[in-house]
């Protein structure tokens, strides 16, 4: 429970994480309540996509904790994070499908690794979840096949595929044109409400994050300087939000 | 207090390096042991790595059986030890170059290609993706990699001993007009099997170089496309020193200096 009475699904207390002599997170803390899509945003480098990567346990923190359905990641082996990573989904800036297998192909790879399902049952799961994303008709398609857009739906695909708890999403309209952004950020709608599940989103795409957000903390400077509803945060009178939020030059954070 | 310091260094990462392949071989050969193993895609390593190397093995060891028949045939003949020449081919083969050729030829043409392969794939984010899915990669890329050598090497080498001793009988004929059943006489005289299993034993040893050096680096390759280079150019030149170096190793321990 956060201090509101929300239910968390994940917590990350007072982390510190530095890589060689750069400091990349110092005493980070971020709730990510349970049913509910947390945006974070901040600047370019400002350690985002790590906080994703400490949620999924692909990093450690120097200091501090990262407690996931209850249990603290810092603790656990790494065969115990591999069995909790079962119930996270982590969808990729790029997708990182396996390229030399079929769409269909990555997308089964968890459930024919993690499950006993049948192959007809893994083919209809795969096809559901496909067509959760509508990428159905890319089943037998290969990665290099696949557009922009689709190939990061097909991350998504093979990110809740399992039915995840937990769904990490990365940057998951850079890059792309405002129509299939428009199309991202529904999809990831979509598949809150088909999971009645978490997300947390890393995203520099304003009117995507105050579409789809519950929830958005901001990231400055290795800590989270702000953690509210979008609508509070949207009117924030922290000067660094508000200079991100407008995209100006003139403010606190020096370019 | 400079050149201190490198030394340092260079101890430090020499350490580090040897720990890295050492944690990942013995995590590998865990999976191997337990059986935890995915056949299919075994199977299509040893397509990829092990049939595919066939052909530049086999004109490896044709030229240089043919080669070592040319420069020994003429001489002996001309000093009357024509009966020695398929046995000096034959021993050099089985014992020494039939082994260590082919090892070198396929870590040039398959340690390259599995360092550069797991290296795209660490700079791409697929073997993350593989870690945020539960998966090892250790299981998923190196175990098939590493069996598929140790099935397909041995092999390999066995096609080339034949195929360089073929190809030494062939000049020795044509060059120094050895009969063929002469030249087959002093094989048979010069090697035995214990030559041959011997011979054999030491391609284990490199296919596991081979697999661990290229997946190792492949998965320590930082840097994006210049990353990738430099790790398969790495992968090569260490997987052939060491070869050479666990050779003469090997030689002793198994032949000693007979």
């Amino acid at each position: 429970m956060n201090s509101n009475g929300r239910s968390l699904i994940a917590r990350i207390d007072g982390v510190t994480l530095s890589f060689g002599d750069r400091i990349v997170l110092k005493n980070c803390n971020l709730d990510v309540v349970e049913g509910a899509i947390t945006c974070i945003i901040g600047l370019s480098g400002a350690g985002k996509s790590t906080i994703l990567r400490l949620l999924d346990g692909l990093l450690l923190p120097n200091e501090g904790h990262i407690y996931v359905l209850g249990s603290d990641l810092c603790h656990l082996s790494e065969e115990q994070v591999n069995v909790m990573r079962q119930k996270i989904g982590l969808s990729f800036q790029f997708a990182a499908l396996l390229d030399s297998l079929s769409v269909g192909d990555n997308v089964a790879l968890p459930l024919r690794e993690h499950t006993k399902l049948s192959r007809a049952e893994i083919r209809q799961t795969v096809f559901d979840a496909l067509d959760s994303v509508g990428l159905a008709h890319a089943y037998d398609d290969l990665p290099e096949e696949l557009s922009g857009g689709m190939l990061k739906r097909a991350g998504f695909a093979r990110a809740i595929v399992t039915r995840p708890a937990l769904v990490l999403y990365d940057e998951p309209t850079t890059g792309l044109d405002p129509i299939v952004s428009k199309l991202i950020t529904e999809t990831i709608l979509k598949l809150r409400s088909k999971l009645n599940g978490t997300a947390v989103v890393i995203s520099h795409d304003l009117p995507s994050i105050f579409t789809m957000a519950d929830y958005i903390a901001m990231l400055f400077e290795g800590a989270i300087i702000a953690y509210d509803t979008a609508d509070r945060i949207r009117n924030s009178p922290n000067p660094i939000v508000q200079q991100f939020l407008q995209g100006s030059e003139a403010g606190p954070i020096q370019i | 207090m400079r050149i201190l310091a490198r030394v340092g260094r260079a101890t430090n990462d020499f350490f580090e390096y040897a720990g890295g392949v050492t944690l990942l071989t013995t995590e590998s050969l865990g999976f191997l042991v337990r059986l935890r193993v995915r056949v299919a895609e075994t199977m299509s390593q040893c397509a990829l790595l092990g049939v595919q190397s066939l052909v530049i093995v086999l004109l490896t060891a044709l030229f240089t059986g043919m080669v070592i028949s040319l420069e020994s045939a003429q001489q002996a003949v001309a000093y009357g030890f024509s009966s020695f020449v398929g046995g000096a081919v034959a021993y050099g083969a089985v014992r020494e170059l039939g082994p260590m050729l082919t090892a070198v030829v396929v870590a040039g043409r398959v340690g390259a290609a599995i360092a550069a392969e797991i290296g795209s794939m660490v700079v791409t984010e697929q073997v993350e993706a593989l870690r945020s899915m539960g998966l090892e990669p250790a299981r998923f890329l190196v175990v098939p990699r590493l069996l598929a050598l140790l099935l397909m090497l041995p092999l390999l080498t066995i096609f080339a001993d034949v195929v360089s001793i073929l190809g030494g009988m062939w000049i020795a004929r044509e060059y120094a007009h050895i009969p063929y059943h002469e030249f087959i006489r002093s094989v048979r005289q010069a090697i035995d099997f214990s030559d041959v299993v011997k011979g054999l034993l030491k391609t284990f040893v490199f296919a596991a170089i081979i697999a661990m050096v290229g997946a190792y680096q492949g998965l320590s390759t930082r840097g994006g496309a210049a990353g990738v280079g430099q790790s398969t150019t790495f992968s090569v030149v260490l997987s052939i020193i060491l070869i050479f170096i666990s050779n003469f190793v090997l030689s002793l321990l198994l032949f000693g200096g007979r």
